[in-house]
């Protein structure tokens, strides 16, 4: 009948998905072009040689160079198809100290991995929690003291609060007289023995990192959340819940922290990504080799194909972050899966 | 039966933030009574009806007596108000887009509001969501059950509204203008929907509303609010007939009425507005990367005007029936994309750049939102002599010129130093009339000019409009969706439907002699400030929503929801089923156009 609603269409979620992954890998052969084209034209490899003592015959220098790939003297179209080519197989090219880029990449992920998955997790949990429970509390004592914490955190560099927290622990192995807080590297080196005292080991290691990793994402998503969740706070459809008859905890939890979450998932996935990419000073306090100080080192050595593979790691996670962030928000928030 | 009344409310104060918003007042309402609450912004009725249940914000301080069947609700723990709250007095809210928490199905906030005080199940809660949709006249009441608030239009989502308030067997409900954002055929509907759920759980309503008419027609008592207090409280019949206070005969006289007598005046000679079959479509648009056009809104497609000089043209219609659009059409001054446009016996579209712009001049437009209309970092006297200063008038002569409109519009010429958030809704209106009066336009375009107003404040910038026009010979065309407003300040009404014209003609014959199956259902659905006319008539309610105006249709678009075409023969039906029926002059666009007297 011609007076009807119109139905909504629902377009099936596997085809958007694979049309948003399709966009996503033409963002990401953009991304590595450009990357290989900055980094071979800002980087000179050959620097990396000279002035050592004693000196490197050129001939050994050029040889060495056209063998890993980033000989300046070879013209930069046919070093890009030859890095290009290995990298469809999945072989991102050799380290300009000859080792393999691949394994590099594995170690130094598993290594940022293990370093910032805890903390994160940890630290995006009691952020929410942290903002959801100020903002019901509003110009109370205990909002103020939350946020004047944040603040405090957020404008601390990192690299003090890193080290104000080695300085906590130096001091609290002394006064206790014991070395249980370790912070130096992922476990301690020569330690052998069984599953749970090497879980032990690396769980000690774990804490001072994971901790300096929490507070900054606390500190951040706790305001992020006290917002939306204040915006919510003050909805008609809390006063609706209220008005139903709901026991306080579930109008706020339920139906306020619930829709709170929605503008969140941005900030989520994003968060995520920071923290991969720029955890180059929590890694270099705390010992550990991860991705950010494979980056800072691989420049400092003009080594092309080792920065290449950071750009590429860092495109890949923009991307997923994305993706994520879109699925994050369609399975929030029902407005939105019907419009895409 | 108990003699104590169902609610007594007495010297009840409410404060936010130390200002008073309610002052000593009280209140009683018997089981199965329908209690008015009436009053203008800002009089306290809605803290009122909050206060009832201790919804009021943080910052709101409340003293007095409230209670219920005798129980004292004034201080009751927590605890004990949610187990009264939606179980014994339930409540409706005014914005039925806000009031669902978004991310939930419709049928499962309703059947939370079942489990929150019934030991039922899930599956049990779930079907009883289903029956009160049903119940409120919901459509396939199962499927959409399962819909989200934002799938519902406004008046599908207050009968939800509705529903959930049933979910009890309330003994009270409070109803905050609960009509007061949809549009007047739907309000019609709406409050059908409030009197069968009185009828179905027996619950006296607590009915607040700044519309007279909508308490006239609806409750047994009603109180009269004013800065926090209750001036006057009685029957209906006694306030409206009889009323006692200076404050309420002044709120009655200042509403607009839908029967009044006032003889409009059309203007003659050539129109300075004509406006044949014009249409205007926008694509709909789907995708992120690569945007592609699914579809076409037909937000006007076929509008017919005329104004003329001296007299004032309303363009009347509910939401989505083009005619804001139509308007912006028109101040685009180019080329429609069907149809024609004279302004002045000039084509806008076909004209050269001083041309237009001298044309531009001759036409000018009041916004609806008087605030968001004025920028609120310019003083007043800027913002008034900017239209004058683009058609390149120096600075003295602007200056004279704002202080001599300021005072034409009632405001002091000394104003013109202040700032917008300095003034009240009436005079920022006044601000936005001296304006588009600057550069002495010969068509003024008013939209919505007074819908954001209270109505003693209405009454005051109606009358300014009047005596401009008298006074400039000016023409407006007048959009608005208040029918009773349009009686008392237009000659001549044009009705849209679905982005066409319907029906036109002198305002006095289209309302006393509607010819329009839709002209007529809309003006049945204006409620009258009058308790004994409203008791009278019978309205005709329409089926449904407007249908989509993504849809091209054959013949008259109308008749889903038209109460005639059910009438008709198969014979004729059919012609209502192919042909579009045309609309010509001050006539009707109708197969089978009776005339029907519905005020």
């Amino acid at each position: 009948m011609m007076w009807q609603q119109e139905d909504y269409t629902i377009s099936s979620v596997p085809a958007y998905l694979a049309k948003r992954l399709g966009y996503y890998a033409v963002l990401l052969l953009a991304a590595v072009c450009l990357s290989y084209l900055l980094a071979s034209l800002a980087l000179d490899p050959r620097a990396y040689y000279a002035g050592r003592q004693p000196p490197i015959p050129a001939a050994s220098v050029n040889h060495h160079l056209t063998e890993i790939g980033v000989n300046d003297h070879d013209p930069l179209l046919s070093r890009f198809l030859h890095w290009a080519g290995h990298a469809v197989r999945g072989d991102l090219g050799q380290t300009i100290d000859g080792t393999s880029v691949n394994a590099e990449f594995g170690r130094r992920l598993g290594v940022s991995l293990r370093l910032l998955l805890a903390g994160t997790v940890l630290g995006t949990v009691a952020g929410v929690l942290a903002g959801a429970w100020t903002a019901v509390r509003q110009y109370r004592l205990s909002d103020r003291a939350v946020t004047v914490a944040s603040f405090a955190l957020l404008s601390t560099p990192v690299f003090l609060l890193a080290i104000l927290l080695k300085t906590g622990a130096i001091w609290f192995n002394q006064s206790t007289g014991t070395d249980l807080i370790q912070f130096t590297g992922e476990r301690s080196p020569g330690l052998t023995g069984g599953f749970w005292t090497i879980l032990k080991d690396r769980s000690v290691h774990l804490l001072l990192p994971t901790l300096s990793v929490a507070l900054f994402a606390v500190a951040s998503y706790s305001r992020y959340q006290r917002n939306t969740m204040l915006d919510v706070l003050g909805s008609d459809y809390l006063r609706t819940a209220r008005a139903k008859g709901l026991g306080r905890r579930t109008v706020l939890l339920k139906h306020g922290l619930r829709t709170a979450l929605i503008p969140m998932s941005t900030y989520f996935s994003y968060g995520f990504l920071a923290l991969f990419t720029g955890a180059t000073f929590t890694e270099t306090i705390f010992g550990w080799h991860g991705m950010g100080e494979w980056f800072i080192d691989s420049i400092g050595k003009n080594d092309v194909s080792s920065v290449v593979a950071v750009n590429v790691f860092a495109a890949v996670t923009v991307l997923l972050s994305g993706f994520l962030a879109d699925l994050l928000h369609a399975a929030l928030d029902p407005r939105i899966r019907q419009a895409s | 039966m108990s003699t104590t009344p169902l609610l007594e409310v007495a010297g009840l104060d409410v404060d936010f933030d130390g200002r008073p918003a309610v002052r000593e007042l009280g209140l009683t309402l018997r089981r199965g009574e329908v209690l008015g609450l009436v009053g203008e912004s800002g009089s306290g009725k809605s803290a009122t009806a909050l206060a009832v249940l201790g919804l009021l914000p943080g910052n709101a301080a409340v003293r007095g007596s409230v209670r219920l069947d005798g129980t004292e609700l004034l201080g009751l723990p927590e605890r004990e108000l949610t187990r009264i709250r939606g179980r014994r007095v339930s409540m409706v809210f005014q914005d039925p887009l806000s009031a669902f928490t978004p991310v939930y199905r419709l049928g499962d906030q309703i059947a939370e509001a079942v489990r929150a005080h019934q030991d039922v199940s899930r599956e049990r809660a779930a079907e009883r969501a289903v029956e009160l949709l049903d119940l409120v006249g919901i459509p396939e009441p199962a499927l959409r059950a399962r819909s989200f608030p934002h799938e519902f239009s406004g008046g599908m989502r207050q009968r939800a509204m509705i529903a959930m308030a049933m979910a009890n067997d309330p003994d009270l409900i409070l109803a905050d203008e609960p009509t007061t954002a949809l549009d007047v055929t739907i309000q019609a509907q709406v409050l059908d929907v409030l009197r069968t759920a009185r009828q179905a759980t027996g619950a006296a309503l607590l009915l607040v509303s700044h519309d007279l008419g909508v308490i006239a027609g609806t409750a047994d008592r009603v109180a009269v609010m004013r800065d926090g207090r209750v001036v006057e409280q009685g029957t209906v019949d006694d306030v409206f007939r009889r009323p006692r206070e200076p404050y309420t005969r002044e709120l009655l006289a200042a509403v607009p009425r839908l029967d009044a007598t006032r003889r409009p005046r059309p203007g003659s000679g050539e129109p300075v507005l004509r406006v044949r079959g014009l249409t205007r479509t926008f694509p709909v648009l789907k995708g992120t990367a690569f945007r592609r056009r699914v579809g076409t809104v037909y937000a006007v497609d076929g509008v017919d005007l005329e104004v003329r000089r001296g007299e004032t043209l309303a363009l009347v219609g509910e939401s989505g029936s083009g005619k804001s659009t139509t308007l912006f059409e028109l101040l685009e001054l180019a080329r429609p994309e069907g149809g024609s446009i004279e302004l002045f016996g000039q084509q806008p579209g076909t004209l050269g750049k001083a041309a237009a712009r001298a044309l531009r001049r001759r036409i000018q437009i009041v916004f609806q939102d008087p605030m968001a209309s004025l920028d609120p970092r310019m003083p007043v006297g800027d913002i008034v002599a900017e239209p004058l200063r683009t058609q390149g008038a120096g600075r003295a002569a602007a200056g004279r010129r704002v202080r001599e409109l300021l005072a034409q519009v009632g405001l002091d010429p000394a104003d013109a130093e202040r700032y917008p958030h300095e003034f009240s809704g009436g005079q920022r209106q006044r601000i936005g009339i001296a304006r588009a009066l600057s550069v002495e336009p010969e068509l003024l375009v008013l939209d919505e000019p007074v819908s954001a107003l209270d109505v003693s404040v209405q009454a005051g910038v109606l009358e300014l409009l009047q005596r401009l026009k008298d006074e400039l010979g000016l023409a407006y065309l007048f959009v608005s969706h208040d029918l009773s407003v349009v009686r008392n300040i237009a000659d001549r009404v044009s009705v849209m439907y679905l982005g066409r014209t319907v029906e036109a003609g002198p305002v006095d014959e289209v309302f006393a002699a509607p010819r329009h199956p839709y002209t007529q259902a809309l003006l049945s659905a204006v409620p009258l400030p009058d308790p004994e006319l409203e008791r009278k008539r019978t309205r005709i309610l329409l089926a449904g929503d407007p249908p989509s105006p993504t849809r091209r249709y054959e013949g008259c678009r109308f008749r889903g929801r038209c109460p005639l075409y059910a009438e008709l023969a198969e014979q004729e039906r059919k012609r209502c089923a192919v042909d579009v029926p045309v609309f010509e002059g001050d006539g009707v666009a109708c197969h089978f156009p009776r005339v029907r007297s519905v005020v």
